[in-house]
């Protein structure tokens, strides 16, 4: 089920390289310093040193997901050591070394389930095949437990340290071959493991992007074009650079990220206070003919307008929608909307950089940094030896980090400065309004019922925005949403606006906005046939199977889909959406995203006619037969169930006027405050027996209808568009 | 201009221009960069410090009126008792995710259990409201405040 491993032995490589010597996993071995011998690499994750210490290499992003911490965990329960032996470093960017690096997509788990639990079993190989040749035995005489080997018939026990030199001269098994442990003999694995950066963070010690401090450091604030695609025409810089502490006035264009020109003058100080300060002092003009009638009003207009008309073009047809309309017991109808978001990470973008002899050092709070290191190359014609790229911890990620549009800045910088560190910080206005936005969309839905209210046909024209022709990044819609494959009559057509924006993946891109749209939409369809959601989603799937070429998962299966809806009503105690008592509502949402199967029950309370309060949420999850870390698991959940309330509560909206985002800070796009957080998530998990799969989306995007299903429980209101907002 | 303050019970003279904020002072000048910078306008409350005892912003308060005043930052909250058990909490129900907020988050927490030892649900949620969480780690937030507080109670009954 799994993917394949990208990860070979080439990974193995640098064991014939190191043998007998100390080699690191970054370029400064903070590890080492400090003991007594040096420390032996035994593959490109593990190291192992006199005092049998056990040094494991994490290579992916940390944003937030737990990933730093849970690959290690993967690695150490196959090396058989105890995780209190274990201190974890990150690795530098290197995906040939290291495998894929990247933090996206619910992806790490699935991808690195195998490959990283082998990784530890080959080094645990190699240590037994260099303990039997000590002691002159056969290796499968040999046991471990808590990194020490063991020899029963001779009552012979020595701890990994002592076989690490012989070890790392054993030829490296095959990874595909080597044997690993059943899952009842885990140790480590299914344990809640604390955050291995935690003891750091609450000590303020923990090194974030915006945190790396190098010798001489400069530091540089940006003025990008307000206009998205506008180039610089004009620029006086005297007045700026005649500043105290202003050292360099940088002309910028990126042109990589977005394609096209996206054009900005760096102001580099000896301060980055200083340099941000200093932009109001800079004159420029900015070209942006054509680009600023861009607006949120007009693409409202153009879409009400594109839904009095037939769509564009037909995504998904199937039988005759029309037909089987008309001929209808019942028909409903209802049209829902979203608007552009923003990332919003608490920590503003940020990379530095440091140029010189044509080599350049980045590090970056990136969630794809071997991607950046790249586009670094392209920009500044570096070959790939010529860059290094550090990966550092990001204050949060949830997509935002997977472009590296600062980065390839901070690089051109640096190229300017050369032999200076640069470090670049967006101020939080810049961060709001250069973003890559969650693409905003328009759907005109159409359901018909047969007599027992069973969905007969289906439609949708759904009108995205678009640019050069296409619809923009993460402005598709999947020919699988649901209850596509499972209506016999089908239409969804698609139109398009045009627009500057900017946009990109927002965790669980495209689901935490399909998610609203379409449950939202099914449980009028349920109400209309005169039963609730869940009930209409039981009947819909029909029978356990696998369903093909669903969403990003290999197969939607209804079984594991009915296992988490059945899981999650005996949870809440489900009994339809009937009012429980004044100002009271309850709602459900299902949605399948990035493999994982998730069910959600919000339970709300409405107070003087507007004010919406969440009081508690209900979370059944099916991601597969093993929980790695179920502290973090939760965290995950809890997380992204709020996360969803607040893209729905908060009054989250980016909004532009004249080609440029208005939206400047969290006074005009909130977040959610502790106040208005649940005071409880409930979380289970139920168990299907196919390899664990992600968690940082698939959680996220039924809680948003979930909760417009359960506002309208409460008050009769059907709130269909984002974000809900109650009597306006 | 110089300005001379104790931060963390160090005595400290900072050359900066009189109108820097704390924030950056902290982060360039002291090499104290556990201080965080979110949103420049005192909305987020990454940067929140202690200045004599009380929590302020530091992305909004300029340097010159923290002189001859006493800062804590999260670098140093821990060597109070209140502190110490708000740290311990938070490790042991590891509140963090990303981590990038939670500077802020301590040293309000820890103001809030060093001005009201006993909170309940309702203190907490209005003393933690100016401190955004993007992970939305709130309800380990409140659960580790609570823990804070009973092992405060615990303390002094002992």
């Amino acid at each position: 089920m799994s993917r394949p491993s990208t990860l070979n032995r080439r990974a193995f490589l640098t064991v014939a390289l190191a043998a007998g010597t100390a080699v690191t996993f970054t370029a400064d071995m903070t590890i080492a310093a400090g003991t007594k011998a040096k420390p032996v690499l035994l593959n490109a994750f593990i190291r192992i040193d006199a005092d049998n210490r056990v040094t494991i290499g994490s290579k992916n992003p940390e944003i937030g997901q737990g990933v730093r911490t849970m690959l290690p965990m993967l690695i150490a329960e196959e090396l058989d050591v105890d995780w209190s032996q274990v201190i974890v470093e990150p690795t530098l960017a290197n995906e040939a070394l290291y495998g894929p690096q990247s933090a996206g997509g619910s992806r790490s788990t699935p991808v690195n389930w195998m490959p990283m639990r082998q990784v530890g079993a080959a080094a645990r190989q190699m240590l037994l095949q260099a303990a039997a040749k000590t002691w002159s035995v056969e290796a499968s005489s040999l046991t471990t437990a808590s990194g020490y080997i063991h020899h029963k018939a001779s009552a012979r026990s020595a701890p990994y340290s002592a076989f690490i030199l012989q070890a790392a001269g054993q030829p490296s098994p095959s990874l595909a071959s080597v044997p690993l442990k059943a899952a009842s003999d885990f140790k480590i694995i299914g344990q809640s493991i604390t955050g291995v950066d935690t003891p750091d963070v609450v000590k303020g010690k923990a090194v974030f992007g915006i945190d790396v401090s190098l010798p001489g450091m400069v530091y540089a604030a940006i003025e990008l074009c307000p206009v998205f695609g506008g180039t610089l025409a004009w620029m006086d810089e005297a007045s700026t650079k005649a500043l105290p502490g202003i050292i360099a006035i940088v002309p910028l264009n990126s042109g990589l990220i977005p394609s096209g020109p996206n054009d900005a003058v760096a102001i580099v100080a000896d301060s980055w206070w200083t340099a941000n300060r200093a932009r109001q002092t800079l004159k420029a003009q900015w070209k942006t003919d054509g680009l600023t009638d861009f607006s949120t009003a007009s693409y409202e207009q153009a879409a009400a307008a594109l839904h009095k008309t037939a769509p564009q073009k037909d995504l998904v047809k199937i039988g005759d929608a029309s037909g089987a309309m008309a001929s209808a017991a019942k028909t409903v109808s209802a049209r829902y909307s979203y608007p552009f978001i923003a990332h919003a990470t608490l920590e503003p973008q940020n990379s530095t950089a440091l140029f010189s002899d044509g080599k350049i050092e980045i590090w970056a709070p990136s969630q794809t940094p071997a991607a950046g290191g790249m586009m670094v190359g392209q920009v500044l014609g570096l070959a790939p030896e010529a860059i290094t790229v550090h990966i550092t911890k990001s204050g949060g990620g949830f997509g935002r980090r997977l472009m590296n549009d600062f980065t390839v800045q901070v690089a051109q910088i640096a190229k300017a400065l050369p032999g200076r560190p640069v470090k670049l910080i967006y101020n939080r206005a810049d961060d709001m309004q250069h973003g890559f936005y969650r693409p905003a969309g328009w759907h005109q839905f159409e359901a018909g019922l047969d007599a027992n209210g069973a969905i007969v046909a289906l439609k949708d024209h759904f009108v995205t925005p678009s640019d050069k022709g296409r619809p923009v990044r993460a402005g598709d819609m999947s020919p699988a949403e649901f209850p596509a494959k499972f209506v016999a009559n089908v239409l969804f057509g698609q139109s398009m606006v045009p627009t500057n924006m900017p946009t990109g993946y927002l965790r669980a891109p495209t689901s935490n906005a399909m998610a609203f749209v379409f449950q939202g939409f099914l449980d009028e369809v349920a109400e209309a046939g005169g039963m609730d959601l869940p009930e209409l989603m039981r009947r819909t799937m029909g029978e356990a199977r696998a369903v093909p070429f669903y969403d990003r998962g290999p197969v939607f299966d209804t079984g594991r889909a009915r296992g988490v809806i059945d899981k999650v009503c005996a949870m809440a105690g489900w009994t339809g959406r009937t009012k429980s008592a004044e100002g009271k509502g309850r709602g459900f949402g299902f949605y399948f995203s990035h493999s994982g199967y998730f069910a959600e029950i919000v339970d709300i309370t409405v107070t003087q006619g507007t004010r919406i309060k969440v009081d508690k949420v209900y979370v059944a999850g099916d991601i597969g037969r093993q929980i790695i870390n179920p502290m973090h698991a939760e965290q995950q959940v809890q997380g992204s169930v709020i996360d969803g309330l607040a893209q729905a509560l908060a009054g989250q909206k980016i909004q532009q006027v004249d080609g440029a985002v208005t939206q400047k800070n969290f006074g005009d796009f909130p977040l959610l405050r502790i106040d208005a957080a649940p005071a409880q998530i409930e979380v289970a998990f139920v168990k299907t027996d196919v390899p664990p799969t992600g968690l940082g989306e698939p959680a996220l995007p039924p809680v948003i209808p979930a909760l417009a299903n359960a506002i309208y429980a409460a008050t009769g209101q059907r709130l269909r568009d984002l974000p809900l907002r109650l009597g306006v | 201009m110089a300005v001379q303050l104790s931060v963390n019970d160090a005595k400290r003279t900072v050359s900066a221009e009189p109108e820097k904020p704390l924030l950056w002072v902290l982060r360039e000048d002291l090499g104290l960069p556990g201080t965080k910078f979110g949103c420049g306008t005192g909305l987020c409350g990454a940067c929140t410090v202690m200045i004599d005892g009380k929590t302020v912003r530091a992305c909004m308060t300029p340097i010159s009126a923290a002189a001859g005043k006493h800062v804590t930052t999260i670098e140093h909250v821990a060597t109070t008792a209140v502190g110490k058990r708000v740290t311990e909490a938070w490790v042991e129900l590891d509140v963090p995710q990303c981590g990038y907020c939670q500077a802020g988050q301590i040293m309000s927490a820890t103001a809030l259990l060093t001005a009201q030892p006993n909170p309940d649900a309702a203190a907490i949620d209005a003393a933690m409201r100016g401190n955004l969480c993007r992970c939305a780690t709130y309800l380990r937030i409140r659960k580790a405040i609570q823990s804070a507080a009973d092992a405060g109670s615990e303390g002094a009954k002992a």
